[in-house]
């Protein structure tokens, strides 16, 4: 869906994306990760033709951007930084006025077209105020909205749940996971992590311009081979595990061991009363820390 | 695409009060003329403003010289300085890009949605100088003494008396060549308005432009350029007045307005086209 080959952009003597090689399949919900100012948004105004890269290979839909991208674009829904709508006018008139600008679909059905994308984003009830009035929500909706007017392929997504609450953040999740699941493939570019680990197949992680790890997030969150033993008779345990006992953290064991339904069965046994017992995943944050260094945002004093 | 500029432009609140504020000037200053009752001397005030106490219809002509030296293009240089910023500033100018809407298609709706604006602006203004003039002054029955008007006709600056519908005739042209004029100069607003995310800063280096030439016009020692110079044939729409009309300036003016027209909508083109668009 979506393939770079060594993309590159420099503005001035800022070197904003290096080097990034994506790999974007089809069906595919990619989180793509990084730092504030780690050239996440620079990277999606690239993929969109909004910015032409310095040097290195753009596909979108097995086609070359810029060059092709008037034909690209009709298939692609996007949500770029905020998103933004004429403040005097109502939401439902920025969409017409949207859908009107461009090529495709016919007049008639484009009162229809704008219900159905209002609809999907939970404005449907949306009266005739104009955006200015809007709550940062609603005009978060409102751009939802417009990248899913013209029931795109490919939904590419920049911090799309910014400004929601816990509720809609939960409903665009859903969302998302709904058109997925109809076909649309989801790029979404986000610094929230819990965001991405919980909507995300895929995830491509940047840094300072650089494309540091494209993997699965079912890899990325493998086992690491501990267990994770919640109890008050530590001494008792770490007595029964001999050994396979790594580190104590207040009323938390790391252990060891591969197996924590044996290793229940085991505690138990002796007596040890267990209050929660579980295999540890590596968290996507773990990752990310691990990979990544301070988001740009942060300046620290060079050291003399 | 520009269908949709148009209808942007309709919707714009500022747009109506705009036009609104250029019709109340003349009109403003038609009450004073009417209430005073007596004419400026001829060479002093606006254009045509002695003679229009003789003859209402050809306040229209009045109230155009009163409003092109500087609100027009105040108003032009404020519409025009908003096409490209103003959609970068709010943002919107990015989703109608991944609409999408082609770089060229967008900037030349901008352009024939400004050029709507200047002839709306232009018309609104002749209409409402129309009736005010028509309404304060009469249309030239009742001739006030000392004027130049005669019964039933208007006097052409060169002195011959004008059927009504030549001075129809003569508006019409007046108009078509005042709308060339702004456009000339909007296009160049529309330009630096490429360069920039911000409409004011677009729209104040249009006065920038404005002022320069108005300056250098009135420059003896810069005669070599005076004839290139964006505002050098502004006022020759008077000579539609004239009796035969006067075309030689209205021909150069014309063709330089054209000039600026190809070679500004090229700088946009090309400054917008290739532009990365980071706002």
């Amino acid at each position: 869906m979506i393939v770079t080959r060594e993309l590159t952009k420099r503005f001035g003597s800022t070197l904003a994306v290096d080097a990034v090689s994506l790999d974007v399949r089809e069906g595919d919900r990619y989180g793509f990760l990084g730092p504030n100012g780690s050239g996440k948004t620079t990277l999606v105004r690239m993929l969109l033709g909004l910015v032409y890269a310095t040097s290195g290979e753009i596909e979108v839909l097995g086609k070359p951007v810029p060059k092709r991208v008037a034909e690209i674009l009709p298939e692609v829904g996007a949500l770029v930084e905020s998103p933004a709508a004429y403040p005097h006018l109502s939401g439902r008139r920025n969409l017409t006025l949207l859908d009107a600008a461009g090529r495709g679909g016919r007049r008639r059905d484009r009162g229809r077209r704008v219900g159905e994308a209002l609809d999907q984003v939970g404005l449907s009830g949306i009266d005739n105020r104009p955006v200015k009035a809007y709550s940062l929500g609603m005009r978060q909706r409102l751009g939802i909205a417009g990248a899913l007017l013209r029931k795109p392929r490919l939904l590419v997504l920049d911090e799309p749940t910014n400004g929601l609450d816990p509720q809609g953040i939960k409903e665009i999740r859903e969302l998302l996971l709904a058109l997925n699941a109809g076909g649309t493939t989801i790029f979404l570019s986000s610094h929230l992590l819990a965001e991405v680990e919980q909507l995300c197949t895929r995830v491509g992680i940047v840094d300072r311009g650089r494309l540091v790890l494209e993997d699965d997030v079912e890899n990325l969150r493998a086992l690491t081979g501990r267990v994770l033993l919640d109890t008050p008779d530590q001494d008792a345990a770490a007595a029964v595990l001999d050994g396979q006992l790594e580190s104590r953290d207040g009323e938390r064991l790391v252990i060891r061991h591969e197996d924590p339904a044996k290793l229940n069965a085991l505690l138990v046994e002796a007596g040890v009363r267990v209050v929660s017992i579980g295999a540890e995943r590596r968290s996507l944050e773990q990752v990310v820390l691990e990979v990544t260094g301070s988001g740009s945002d942060r300046f620290d004093r060079r050291p003399a | 695409m520009i269908g949709v500029e148009l209808r942007k432009l309709a919707l714009r609140p500022r747009v109506w009060v705009s036009v609104l504020l250029l019709c109340l000037l003349p009109a403003i200053v038609a009450v004073f003329l009417a209430t005073a009752d007596f004419a400026p001397p001829p060479g002093q005030g606006g254009a045509f403003l002695s003679a229009v106490l003789a003859n209402g219809s050809l306040y229209p002509a009045a109230a155009l010289a009163l409003v092109l030296p500087v609100f027009l293009p105040v108003a032009v240089a404020v519409t025009a300085g908003d096409a490209i910023a103003g959609e970068a500033a709010s943002g919107t100018l990015r989703y109608l890009l991944v609409r999408p809407v082609g770089r060229t298609r967008l900037l030349t709706g901008k352009l024939v949605a400004l050029a709507v604006f200047v002839v709306l602006a232009i018309v609104a203004v002749v209409i409402t100088s129309l009736a005010v003039g028509v309404g304060l002054f009469g249309s030239g029955g009742a001739a006030a003494p000392g004027a130049v008007g005669q019964a039933g006709g208007v006097t052409s600056l060169s002195g011959a008396s004008l059927s009504s519908t030549a001075l129809g005739l003569r508006l019409l042209g007046a108009i078509g060549y005042i709308v060339v004029s702004m456009l000339g100069f909007a296009v160049i607003v529309l330009f630096l308005s490429t360069l920039t995310d911000s409409a004011l800063g677009a729209a104040l280096g249009g006065l920038a432009v404005l002022i320069t030439s108005s300056i250098l016009e009135t420059l003896d020692s810069a005669v070599a350029i005076k004839p290139y110079l964006p505002t050098h044939y502004w006022l020759s729409w008077i000579d539609f007045f004239r009796d035969p009309v006067f075309w030689h300036n209205i021909d150069k003016g014309l063709l330089l307005q054209a000039g600026y027209l190809v070679v500004f909508f090229g700088a946009a083109w090309a400054n917008f086209g290739t532009k990365d668009i980071t706002s």
